[in-house]
């Protein structure tokens, strides 16, 4: 069994700042990472491919450092690693980003053997969209598993898969037929340390890297600023907050009576809350009642 | 996986034409995508109805709410509230097909419509099942999709304005899609302001075939297990959460947090450290890595407030920190403090909201 995951290298953190005179951000020293959601993703395919046997290749797109991330990804013990890199698809939005990759996962399934799953985390965590997973799965008539929380079982030769996927207000579990992409929730697994002769084999391995050219992509009004609907005008930080957190009298007080200063100053702001905790506590009352 | 935002390259892409393509022209008003999943209206859908209004007077054009489901009677309330919230139309398609969210027909259903009625922009809240269809949507219509708003506007020339946040919330980005339709965006629940209900009004309703049959659909719902008949930990769908951090010194104190919890029938958990030292499990984890909540109110008992735990805690509406050291970084982003020994306090405020609830509950 192939299954690909799609990592995404990205700034650590939230360690962003915005210069104050050009308005532009300031990325200068700050250390990249892979995506923290992907980790998810990369752990699940690893479980899968340990248990079902197959091969697990990490695929990215970014500028040629991002391949310090798949180098990563390989200590993990990813097989193998895809760079997709071209400044054609420089300042691709959502939708450029997903024809994009959607035309490297073709050119990995012609060379590669075609994947039954394509993982992608949740979302990352500098642009937040979780738009370019289903974007993908649209693109490659792939059924999409968003946001699954558990991969209850798998039968590659059957092509069955049955999930837990996070919906509003509870689980679904679903059952749906290979090949799918899915999107790993978070907290789901956790990721695995390597071992050392993952180390030294992800050391020598040879990242592939394709051009758009290369991954057989010949419309490039598709990519990059081309092949992008939307288009940012205006990048600014938030206001900062003015006033610190405001103190509830704590100096010289019991702690009775800070609970009630407390108490009393969240009632008065948010009634709402209290509303919702006195109905609360009505229901417990009929229980016990 | 988006690029991050360059603005000075803006200039250069093809998005910025002015005139729209003459085939665009045609579309018109404004549509929210109505959440109705087992009979409940996501209050989101809501709230966007109220900003959906403002957004078609200024343009001058009508507000559309689109409703799907199983059943008529399933979307009946739905339909209802959706006039009573501002719409002046709602579009309905309804199917046994419909019964459950599954991305496949609910696709269908949305880019049928989208195709048939055109209009200009489509809002959709930035749930889980929002999230899901309105990447496929966007997508398969090959438009422009803002994911996560917490703010949206016309432009003077009548365009739709996204405000975001990104990289985690320290950079606020607008976007727009000036040369196709049509305009979408996600937008984040609770961030905008819940309409008053109008009972009574009404409008039109159209009604809409889905076109596909149950075997047309592979993906199975085998079963939908609701949060409330689950004991797993709901840390982003909960109102209020309390939480704790290394300032409890200890793993019997974390109790403290449980207990306040209890009291107030909310969800318990805590810092990455608390996790690491194997206090709590890991999905009780708040923060990047961990879980993002948005509840009404989040208690934060000896967490100082990394910037990690920040970005996935200050989309509460009320924040207040327990925490002995008034400079912690979480001083900077809560609203409340209580500058004290969170192991002392936790019980006071236990015990202050049990008398006042049982004793209140009463009156009631």
């Amino acid at each position: 069994m192939h299954i690909v995951v799609c990592v995404k290298q990205v700034p650590d953190s939230a360690q962003i700042r915005v210069h104050p005179v050009t308005n532009t951000i300031m990325r200068q020293g700050v250390p990249t990472i892979i995506n923290p959601y992907d980790l998810f993703a990369l752990e699940e395919a690893l479980r899968l491919r340990d248990k079902f046997g197959g091969e697990v290749t990490v695929l990215t797109m970014g500028p040629p450092m991002a391949e310090d991330s798949l180098r990563k990804a390989l200590t993990f013990g990813a097989d193998r690693a895809v760079l997709l890199t071209d400044r054609f698809f420089a300042g691709s939005d959502t939708l450029a980003t997903s024809f994009a990759l959607a035309e490297a996962l073709k050119k990995i399934g012609d060379d590669f053997g075609r994947p039954s799953i394509i993982f992608t985390g949740k979302q990352t965590i500098d642009g937040d969209t979780a738009q370019v997973g289903p974007g993908i799965a649209k693109r490659l008539k792939l059924n999409q598993l968003t946001y699954i929380s558990k991969i209850e079982d798998l039968e590659p030769e059957n092509g069955v898969i049955k999930v837990e996927r996070r919906a509003e207000g509870g689980v679904q579990v679903l059952t749906t037929k290979l090949p799918v992409l899915i999107t790993m929730l978070e907290g789901t697994n956790e990721m695995r340390r390597g071992t050392l002769e993952d180390a030294l084999r992800a050391a020598k391995a040879d990242v592939v890297k394709w051009s758009a050219a290369d991954a057989g992509i010949d419309d490039l009004t598709r990519c990059g600023l081309r092949g992008s609907p939307t288009i940012v005008k205006k990048v600014f930080a938030p206001e900062a907050r003015s006033e610190k957190a405001k103190p509830i009298e704590t100096s010289e007080q019991t702690m009775e009576t800070i609970a009630q200063g407390f108490m009393s100053e969240l009632f008065q702001r948010q009634p709402e809350i209290e509303q919702d905790l006195l109905r609360y506590a009505a229901t417990q009352f009929a229980q016990e009642g | 996986m988006a690029e991050a935002p360059k603005p000075n390259a803006a200039a250069s892409r093809a998005g910025t034409k002015r005139e729209l393509p003459e085939h665009f022209k045609a579309y018109k008003h404004v549509w929210v995508a109505i959440e109705c999943e087992h009979g409940e209206v996501h209050p989101v859908s809501f709230e966007l109805l109220g900003e959906g209004r403002k957004l078609a007077d200024k343009r001058g054009v009508e507000l559309a709410g689109v409703v799907m489901g199983g059943s008529e009677e399933a979307i009946a309330d739905a339909v209802a509230a959706t006039f009573e919230y501002g719409a002046d139309v709602v579009y309905t398609v309804v199917d046994p097909v419909l019964t459950h969210y599954r991305n496949e027909p609910y696709t269908k259903a949305m880019t049928d419509l989208v195709n048939t009625y055109q209009p200009e922009i489509l809002l959709l809240g930035a749930t889980n099942l929002g999230r899901d269809l309105a990447g496929s949507v966007a997508t398969t219509l090959l438009t422009g999709l803002t994911a996560d708003c917490t703010e949206l506007a016309i432009d003077d020339e009548g365009s739709l304005a996204a405000t975001r946040p990104t990289f985690g919330g320290s950079l606020l980005c607008t976007i727009f899609t000036l040369n196709y339709r049509p305009q979408m965006a996600t937008v984040r629940p609770r961030v905008l302001t819940m309409p008053e209900r109008q009972e009574g009004r009404t409008g039109k309703v159209v009604s809409h075939p889905l076109g596909m049959s149950e075997d047309d659909v592979i993906t199975k719902v085998l079963q939908f297990v609701a949060d409330r008949e689950s004991d797993k930990a709901q840390l982003p769908y909960a109102d209020i959460v309390v939480a704790g951090g290394l300032g409890l010194r200890s793993a019997e104190n974390f109790q403290l947090v449980k207990n306040l919890a209890a009291v107030l029938g909310a969800e318990y958990g805590g810092s990455r450290p608390l996790v690491q030292k194997g206090w709590i499990t890991a999905d009780r984890q708040i923060g990047q890595t961990g879980k993002t909540i948005r509840p009404k109110l989040y208690i934060a008992a000896g967490i100082s407030g990394a910037i990690q735990h920040r970005v996935g805690v200050e989309g509460s509406d009320l924040i207040v920190a327990i925490n002995t050291d008034p400079n912690a970084p979480i001083m900077d982003f809560a609203h409340l403090a209580i500058v004290a020994d969170a192991v002392q306090v936790l019980p006071a405020l236990t015990e202050a909201f049990r008398k006042h609830l049982s004793v209140n509950r009463m009156a009631g």
